[in-house]
């Protein structure tokens, strides 16, 4: 157990991502994969606040980032969500599988 | 061992235990709470970098935003009671080895880099220097224009929720 610096964050938020990669594969539920998008856009975030912090003190370049990620995924779990609700209206499920005639 | 070092550490295994929970249970509400803490845990990171606005900024916008519409969601998609299906076990383990594969070699890309940084004076991430650098248009600042195409865009996922939300209304009015 040492002292907390860079490495363990980029480690958790490594690991962080990959569980959510994880989770985006085997789920095949809209809304579940849409928490595991959610999972994988904090962990991006940690890594650019880690970043800010310990290699460039002086800027706030990364915290900018982290804030506009924030903005974007909002925006886009508001679509998705929109989207979905719209699927279960015409198809009464949310699964990919039954939503493949979305194509055309 | 300092009290700050076990925060870290305890933060840190509560945010990864609740995001694998969030990832692997077949109740899709019980899901939408394991990520709700997990994302808490996130902003108790943050805390603990001395980032407060980001960390605020997160607890309000996923904590208090995108987890309260996915309930809403789960709410209006879900039957009260319902499993989520199981994974192929043939899907199961294959996503498993390939996450495990990946985090294996950005764990050891990561371990075998040693990073330089700049040392010279900190800068406080409070809200006015945030203010000042992100809109600012002096020395430092220079966001504005990002600052500006974030906010279209939000106006553009606003109007795009309405439109595909919209319920078609009939032609006899």
């Amino acid at each position: 157990m040492t002292e907390p610096g860079l490495y363990h964050i980029l480690f958790i938020s490594a690991a962080l991502f990959f569980i959510s990669v994880f989770g985006f594969f085997t789920r095949r539920n809209l809304i579940t994969m849409l928490m595991s998008v959610e999972l994988i856009l904090n962990s991006v975030n940690l890594n650019f606040i880690a970043f800010n912090k310990y290699l460039w003190p002086n800027r706030l370049d990364g915290l900018f980032f982290t804030i506009f990620i924030i903005a974007i995924a909002a925006a886009e779990a508001a679509v998705a969500i929109a989207i979905i609700i719209n699927l279960y209206r015409s198809h009464r499920s949310i699964d990919v599988e039954n939503a493949e005639e979305m194509k055309y | 061992m300092n009290g700050s070092t076990t925060i870290f550490y305890l933060l840190a295994a509560f945010t990864l235990v609740n995001a694998i929970l969030a990832v692997s249970t077949r109740q899709i509400f019980r899901a939408a709470i394991f990520l709700l803490f997990s994302l808490i845990g996130i902003a108790g990171l943050y805390f603990w970098m001395q980032y407060e606005f980001i960390a605020a900024v997160q607890i309000v916008v996923y904590v208090g935003g995108i987890t309260v519409l996915i309930i809403f969601s789960i709410f209006l998609t879900q039957q009260a009671g319902d499993l989520l299906q199981k994974p192929k076990p043939a899907r199961k383990l294959f996503s498993a080895l390939a996450a495990f594969c990946g985090f294996a070699l950005v764990v050891l890309q990561v371990y075998q880099h040693s990073f330089t940084g700049d040392s010279s004076q900190p800068i406080q991430p409070s809200v006015a220097n945030i203010g000042h650098q992100m809109l600012g248009v002096n020395e430092g600042g220079g966001y504005a224009l990002p600052f500006e195409v974030v906010s279209i865009l939000l106006l553009a996922a606003l109007i795009g929720c309405i439109v595909i939300a919209m319920r078609s209304k009939p032609e006899t009015t």
